[in-house]
């Protein structure tokens, strides 16, 4: 099984104008770099994002935000983003927020063909309005129900030629729940090595959830907080 | 005197206890983690994927892979391990974490907490607070007592938009410490040095029990 593609605008082929795209990543931790700088050269428009954050004003998915290509964002956390706020405030942009561990799992429900699952987050608040609610053991939850995305894209330390997966640090984060959870995953590399080089006990995500991988280039690893100690 | 930021942290870490798994939010409860008591060996969850985490690198050795939920750089401890974020959420929502720490704009007197919108004028979003207030048996709340024009943040109910539904236990304030008891009301524990309880309770619109002396707290 061979997943590789040559580069990454064969990797980004057939994203198309008004896609669900997910993407991985927390903060600019562990972002697809190179896809992302694709979809800002493609001008892919009106696309709705699945991500935990919407990167930095100038940076990660805020790239895409300047050139006005995100019609919705489903994030959990807006944070320091200047512009994302400025457009949602505005209501130039649409904004689904969701909690954090309600937005991995709906990921990972797609990934594994659960429809929707029962969570305790967010009940009592306007995130459950709308939504179906039950009790269980006396504690209330609310249903969610898995995404639907045209691609998944993540970003991985390791991988591949079958599409294997390792992450490193807090990188992994939401990369490894999103991989199979779009109708086609692409996975972007830092190393990218023959089949057989992993060691099969060390592998986080099976290539059977990956569809196309690549080696990325010029990785910029932004730091959003620098923060030091002082030896003492 | 209130307390400042350092020292609502510092009392609030000695509520930590030996072999807890512990979430510190962002803000004051990030702080928690520089008073934890000798002799209480505790392990800090960091939503975004690790247990274990250490303090900050120091210069030179900050590593991009490797942040907290509040994006800072940071390390990781012998022992420490990596994780994806379903499962940061499953060993949230399992209830294997046994302390979470958060940061509040407003709690009312049955637990509620508000702490991620401001409508119309500043939108953070939730993150994780609402999975960790939903699930978490043990919250803290970390928290100012009053905002900057001296107004109650200690209400009988929330005026913002809700994180969570009668889910904080206990609030550490600038100037107490209260608890929120299962039948709904606050109760005072300990006051800020040199604070009397007519100023806590000046401070606070939530029904506030006083019962008997209450103690200063101790540091």
């Amino acid at each position: 099984m061979n997943k590789v593609v040559k580069n990454v605008e064969e990797a980004c082929q057939g994203i198309q104008d008004g896609m669900t795209i997910m993407l991985g990543g927390f903060g600019l931790c562990g972002i697809p770099e190179n896809s992302i700088s694709e979809l800002v050269r493609k001008k892919v428009t009106d696309v709705t994002c699945i991500s935990n954050n919407a990167g930095v004003d100038d940076f990660g998915l805020g790239l895409l935000l300047q050139g006005k290509q995100i019609k919705k964002m489903i994030s959990s956390y807006v944070g320091e983003n200047d512009e994302f706020e400025r457009q949602m405030l505005s209501g130039e942009l649409e904004v689904e927020l969701t909690p954090q561990g309600t937005l991995a799992e709906k990921c990972r429900a797609a990934q594994a063909g659960i429809p929707a699952f029962f969570t305790p987050a967010g009940y009592g608040t306007e995130v459950a309005e709308g939504k179906e609610t039950r009790e269980f053991n006396g504690k209330m939850y609310v249903m969610e129900e898995a995404y639907k995305a045209d691609f998944a894209i993540v970003k991985a330390w390791k991988g591949d030629t079958a599409g294997n997966l390792i992450f490193k640090g807090t990188a992994r984060n939401f990369n490894p729940s999103m991989c199979g959870a779009g109708n086609v995953t692409i996975a972007e590399v830092e190393e990218l090595v023959p089949a057989g080089e992993l060691d099969p006990n060390e592998i986080h995500i099976p290539g059977i959830l990956v569809n196309r991988i690549f080696k990325g280039e010029n990785y910029e690893k932004r730091i959003e907080q620098r923060t030091v100690r002082q030896k003492s | 005197m209130a307390l400042d930021k350092q020292q609502i942290a510092q009392r609030i870490a000695q509520e930590l206890q030996h072999n807890w798994y512990v979430n510190l939010g962002i803000g004051i409860p990030t702080l928690v983690a520089n008073y934890i008591p000798e002799g209480i060996d505790v392990e800090f969850q960091s939503e975004n994927g690790i247990l274990g985490m250490g303090p900050f690198p120091f210069e030179g050795e900050e590593d991009a892979d490797l942040i907290n939920a509040g994006k800072q750089t940071i390390t990781a401890l012998p022992g420490a391990c990596y994780f994806d974020s379903a499962m940061s959420f499953g060993m949230i929502r399992g209830q294997h974490v046994q302390l979470t720490v958060l940061g509040a704009m407003e709690v009312s007197e049955n637990g509620d907490i508000a702490n991620w919108k401001i409508p119309g004028k500043m939108v953070k979003g939730m993150g994780g607070a609402m999975d960790l207030v939903a699930s978490a048996d043990n919250i803290i709340v970390a928290m100012m007592h009053t905002n900057k024009a001296g107004a109650s943040k200690v209400l009988k109910e929330c005026s913002l938009p809700l994180t969570g539904v009668r889910c904080v236990k206990k609030i550490v304030s600038n100037l107490a410490v209260m608890e929120v008891l299962p039948e709904g009301g606050l109760k005072l524990i300990e006051r800020a040095p040199g604070v009397s309880v007519e100023e806590i309770v000046a401070a606070t619109e939530a029904k506030l029990l006083v019962e008997g002396d209450i103690p200063e707290m101790t540091f």
